[in-house]
């Protein structure tokens, strides 16, 4: 089997830290998504026509937003736990050379 | 006492030292860190000092250390530990001296030991090559005889039949040569034997290394034939002058072959021989780079220790050595306890005596810093190190500095992110040390971890003050702000929803704003609204003059302790007051008239209030008379006027008097001291006249009134000096 070691140390210990900040701020931005709140009210995809007839279609937009930040939360985490695989690796690797 | 408001009291004291004593002591106050050794041997050559020699055979130790690192390159990784040895005796240098010599011998015997191989390397590879080429070119010699004389050459072939007989006798040089130098080459030889040689040549496909640079060379091959001894001279200068190669070759066939096995043969145990040799000498540089960081510090501390005994002198009995230190008062007793220490070490019996001495020189400034204090004392040296015993800015610069900081920065966010990065550092602090990484950014960094950890707490709050995260507010207590009043009090309805983009929330109507600010920081609506930066930038400018002036003034009163501590009441009517008069009359002015706008006007009378920037700039210029400015209160010229003319008044009385009253005194103490030197001694009255003379010509003013000796050039300073330093305190 090729080995599994693609990353080195500097770049392993990068992806765990970008992977640690987009869970956390991904996972905190769909909550914030999901409650509807007004401050992200220009990030929300909406038309004109979406503000007719009370909030409901807003609401519904603000949610699929929220899912979709939930997703990348979920893409990062997989990133996290193959960087954090490197890690290990390059840990047993430095052990084994010397 | 030690205090951090202050630098500490330092005191000059003359340590005398017995000499074999005096090198083990040195090494001790070395260790301890807290002394500074004054050089009492300015005046002389480095190369004249007692112990050049010493210092000269640690620089050979360094060059051999240097040397070693260099051949090591980047393959062998050099061993550091984590703690620094300790500082070695003298005896020990001379171990060091053999070890380090005997390493370099051997080292030099096997890079010279490789290069010779490898040259033989080379030699037998070229000739391997040339063997199997000079084959092609003797196969292709014999085909060409066949048609070399036939059809256009038949009719000399009377004379040439004679001739091949002769064509027997044909000599033949084979040799290897550089490619780039094979047409020069080719054309000399043409041109030299008038065309009488016949030269064949081919590239040869491997590239070799050459021994000595270490690069890949390309050569071709040659083969010469030629007739006659002369021709074979010229052909051999040529090769040389070329710095081709030349090999005997044998002429027939199964020689050559011979040859070639035997070549084979040869190179394969040159290159097992290579080989060895390249192991033993990695052996070596391994060996060696267990223990070379270590012998690096040892030799720079040797090294350290004897410039330092360089600096002392040696008095007439030849047994004792004097040296003079300034140290901090406060730390006598670890200082006498490292002397012991070295006098125990070094096995003599004599102690160490050390006797305080007065003196008129500046003591050195010295700060006691910890691990936290010592970013913040070197971003405070930076800007200038103070004066002895001057009070110390930087304890209030560990919260002053971040917090500005902050106030500038204001992203609770991102100072989320500050923190973390800096508690990661702070935590892993003793790994981190451990590591001793020579990348000067992450230095940087690293060094002030301390700094960065207060001013991401200092962040996050301004964040939450700011209500900015990441640029977005919290809503967490409800804005204080509601547009429904506007529908129900206003003007709105679906008609102005529809026609206009923009629409402007009015606080004068009733219920628009619910009267109670947001409880804690700015109110969240103001991140969606549109005019959020007008709002906003007038506010921070607005409070960061506040806090700027509040800061001038802190730190004009800090100076009063300091003229205060110094006793120089002269400092305090001349410059204190002053300095206050203009700051407060004028920047504190400004203060207490922004704090007035907020107090005095609410949203019915928000229309007509003044721009307190055109005020100030009418205040300097006197002029009352712009209609479209309101006066901010009854009575504002006349109270303004006053304000500017006394500080008006403030700034020659800043300015002028002191150097004029510096001046006076100075004469006084120049008369005082002529009157005392006319009545003891006549004789001494040329040198206070030449002294007198001196100083009035330079038109100099001391900083202290009362007499002071010929060696105390660093405390005059000239008027033009005390001018500046008033303008600067401006």
């Amino acid at each position: 089997m090729a080995s599994l070691l693609c990353c080195g140390p500097k770049l392993a210990a990068c992806g765990i830290v970008l992977s640690a900040w987009g869970v956390i701020m991904l996972i905190l931005l769909g909550i914030f998504f999901n409650v509807h709140s007004a401050v992200l009210i220009e990030d929300v995809p909406y038309t004109e026509e979406d503000f007719k007839d009370g909030p409901d279609r807003i609401y519904r937009l603000y949610e699929q937003v929220s899912y979709n930040c939930f997703i990348a939360a979920g893409l990062y985490v997989l990133l996290g736990a193959f960087a954090f695989c490197q890690v290990r690796l390059n840990k047993r690797k430095e052990y084994m050379v010397h | 006492m030690a205090s951090m408001f202050r630098s500490e009291e330092m005191c000059l004291a003359q340590l005398f030292l017995q000499v074999e004593a005096a090198y083990c002591c040195v090494a001790e106050l070395g260790e301890l860190g807290l002394v500074q050794f004054r050089d009492l041997n300015v005046n002389v050559n480095s190369f004249q000092r007692k112990f050049v020699n010493e210092v000269r055979r640690c620089e050979s130790l360094e060059r051999i250390l240097r040397f070693l690192e260099n051949e090591m390159g980047s393959d062998i990784v050099i061993f550091k530990p984590e703690k620094y040895p300790e500082s070695p005796l003298p005896r020990e240098m001379i171990d060091l001296e053999t070890v380090l010599e005997k390493l370099e011998d051997e080292l030099r015997e096997a890079n010279q030991n490789q290069q010779t191989l490898k040259q033989n390397f080379l030699e037998l590879t070229e000739l391997k090559h040339l063997l199997k080429k000079t084959q092609d070119f003797f196969e292709t010699e014999t085909n060409l005889s066949d048609d070399f004389f036939s059809e256009d050459t038949s009719g000399l072939l009377e004379l040439r039949s004679t001739s091949a007989g002769a064509a027997a006798k044909l000599g033949f040089i084979a040799g290897v040569i550089k490619r780039e130098r094979m047409v020069t080459f080719d054309r000399l030889l043409w041109r030299a034997c008038r065309g009488n040689i016949y030269l064949r040549y081919t590239e040869m496909d491997a590239s070799l290394e050459d021994p000595i640079t270490k690069e890949q060379m390309k050569k071709n091959v040659f083969i010469i034939f030629y007739q006659g001894e002369q021709l074979k001279q010229k052909i051999k200068k040529i090769c040389d002058g070329f710095r081709a190669t030349v090999y005997t070759c044998p002429e027939s066939a199964a020689e050559r072959r011979e040859m070639a096995e035997g070549v084979n043969a040869r190179i394969e145990d040159l290159n097992m021989v290579i080989t060895q040799t390249e192991s033993h000498r990695q052996r070596l540089l391994r060996k060696a780079a267990a223990n070379l960081w270590t012998w690096g510090i040892k030799v720079k501390k040797i090294k350290a220790i004897y410039h330092i005994l360089n600096c002392c002198n040696i008095d007439v009995t030849q047994q004792c050595i004097i040296a003079e230190i300034w140290f901090p008062v406060a730390d006598t007793n670890r200082i006498n306890r490292a002397l012991h220490q070295g006098m125990e070490r070094s096995g003599s019996a004599i102690s160490p005596i050390l006797t305080v001495i007065q003196s008129k020189m500046a003591p050195p400034t010295f700060n006691r810093t910890n691990k936290f204090t010592a970013g913040f004392q070197n971003i405070v040296d930076a800007y200038g190190v103070g004066s002895y015993r001057e009070m110390n800015p930087a304890p209030y610069t560990i919260i002053t500095f971040p917090f500005l900081f902050a106030v500038m920065f204001g992203d609770c966010g991102h100072g989320a992110v500050m923190l973390a990065f800096a508690l990661w550092m702070v935590t892993n602090e003793k790994t981190l040390l451990a590591q001793k990484s020579t990348n000067e950014i992450w230095n940087t960094f690293f060094g002030g971890r301390y700094l960065i950890l207060l001013m991401g707490i200092f962040s996050i709050y301004t964040g939450f003050i700011y209500n900015d995260c990441f640029s977005k507010s919290f809503n967490i207590f409800g804005s204080s702000w509601h547009t429904r009043p506007m529908f129900r009090n206003g003007t709105w309805n679906l008609h102005v929803l529809e026609e206009n983009n923009v629409l402007q929330l009015d606080p004068a109507v009733p219920g628009v704003y619910s009267g109670n600010p947001y409880p804690f920081g700015i109110d969240p609506i103001w991140n969606i609204a549109a005019n959020k930066l007008t709002f906003l930038n007038s506010y921070k400018m607005k409070m960061s003059v506040i806090l700027g002036i509040t800061q001038m003034v802190f730190g004009v009163i800090l100076s009063l302790f300091n003229h205060i501590y110094f006793k120089k009441t002269i400092n305090i009517i001349l410059q204190f007051i002053p300095e206050m008069i203009f700051i407060l009359c004028l920047f504190g002015y400004l203060v207490v008239m922004i704090i007035f706008k907020w107090c005095q006007y609410d949203v019915q009378r928000s229309q007509q209030a003044p721009s307190i920037l055109i005020h100030f700039i009418s205040m300097f210029l006197f002029s009352y008379n712009d209609p479209t400015n309101r006066p901010l209160y009854a009575h504002q010229e006349e109270i303004q006027s006053f304000l500017v003319i006394f500080a008006l008044i403030a700034v020659p009385w800043m300015l002028l008097f002191k150097p004029f009253i510096l001046r006076a005194n100075h004469q006084k103490a120049q008369r005082m001291l002529q009157s005392l030197a006319i009545s003891e001694d006549p004789a001494g009255d040329t040198e206070v006249g030449i002294i007198e003379s001196n100083h009035t010509k330079k038109a100099g003013q001391e900083d202290h009134s009362g007499s002071h000796g010929g060696h105390d050039d660093h405390d005059e300073e000239s008027s033009g000096e005390t001018k500046k330093n008033g303008g600067l305190r401006k």
